[in-house]
């Protein structure tokens, strides 16, 4: 049993547990599936600044930090016990493009060759986790979700600016994989 | 100054005075335990199915896995037929409340605010779930991607009145 849960889970195991987070968060709670309102929570809660964004009951939302604190507790949990001794399998274009960059160990769940504390004070880490960031937590309250608020929870009740937003983080996402992040790894 | 953009935050609904969906019930904080076991198991399937994994992620971006696209587009599957079965028997939670879906309004932050969100994902192969489960597997350096994200929603707060809506 545990060597079966070792190896990676398929998307069809893994794509379901993740959809049946949504039932789970209303039927226990009423709470709406959403990580990236988190972040939001935690300014709110430590600089809120007297910005009006930041000017509500946080404490209401604090489900909301047990469930990210869970999720790093399950990160926790599956690195110490259920971890997968073999490096992940990627598509060999990617590994070929990524040899081209210096990136050859796929031990951890990402680059460490790129994702390190000394490479934060070279530009390209700095870029790749300082701005990348950044980015993540500007764009996803811009956008008023993330993967989980808007792709998962909206598009499971069809709504279509969950849609739109869901299109548009594909589209940002391929315009980086395959133009800009290039060029900042080479 | 005082432009007054509604709150369209897709995650978070006890907002001002317009908290007409949330919970009413008043719980001793140990309820949220509740939320932290579905959150451990939530992180559990990230790692194990790879999830937050920037070469996953990668993979995505370049089409050359349908991995994610399996995984994301099964739980959009799973979580309509949830929700439509909890809409048409009209289920109620576990402490007997109704349980109501509010109809969200579009603003052009959906587009902005999600290209730019795109562009961090390709980049540090995470979204907000995926840094916490970085962090908890040992990636310690990805704090510092979870300090600017919250810096991101820092600024988020700060320009709020000067972006388009």
């Amino acid at each position: 049993m545990i060597e079966w849960l070792k190896q990676p889970w398929p998307w069809y195991v893994a794509g379901p547990l993740i959809g049946l987070t949504v039932p789970a968060l209303l039927l226990i709670g009423n709470k709406k599936f959403g990580i990236s309102s988190s972040l939001r929570h935690i300014c709110a809660a430590c600089f809120p600044s007297g910005i009006h964004y930041f000017k509500y009951d946080w404490k209401k939302e604090t489900w909301n930090l047990f469930f990210v604190g869970g999720i790093f507790f399950g990160g926790l949990i599956a690195a110490q016990l259920l971890a997968n001794p073999q490096p992940i399998q990627v598509n060999p274009n990617l590994v070929t493009e990524l040899k081209g960059y210096g990136i050859t160990d796929y031990s951890q769940l990402i680059p460490t060759e790129i994702f390190n504390w000394s490479s934060l004070l070279q530009m390209k880490g700095w870029l790749l986790m300082v701005l990348g960031g950044f980015l993540v937590g500007f764009g996803t309250r811009y956008a008023g979700g993330c993967t989980s608020g808007h792709s998962i929870t909206g598009l499971s009740n069809l709504q279509w600016p969950s849609l739109v937003a869901t299109i548009c983080f594909m589209a940002g996402g391929f315009i980086m994989a395959n133009l800009i992040l290039p060029l900042i790894l080479r | 100054m005082t432009k007054n953009i509604p709150d369209n935050d897709f995650e978070l609904r006890s907002l001002d005075a317009t908290c007409f969906n949330e919970s009413e019930l008043v719980h001793p904080y140990w309820y949220n335990l509740k939320y932290l076991i579905v959150g451990i198991v939530f992180g559990i399937v990230f790692v194990k199915a790879e999830i937050i994994s920037w070469f996953r992620i990668q993979e995505m971006f370049r089409l050359q896995s349908f991995h994610m696209y399996g995984v994301i587009g099964s739980a959009v599957v799973v979580g309509a037929i949830s929700v439509f079965l909890i809409k048409k028997f009209k289920i109620k939670t576990i402490y007997g409340e109704a349980i109501h879906f509010e109809e969200k309004t579009f603003n052009v932050g959906q587009i902005y605010g999600g290209l730019l969100f795109g562009l961090g994902w390709a980049i540090t192969g995470a979204c907000p779930g995926p840094l916490f489960a970085q962090i908890g597997t040992g990636i310690s350096v990805t704090i510092v991607t979870l300090i600017s994200a919250i810096a991101g929603t820092w600024v988020y707060g700060w320009v709020r009145n000067k972006i388009p809506h």
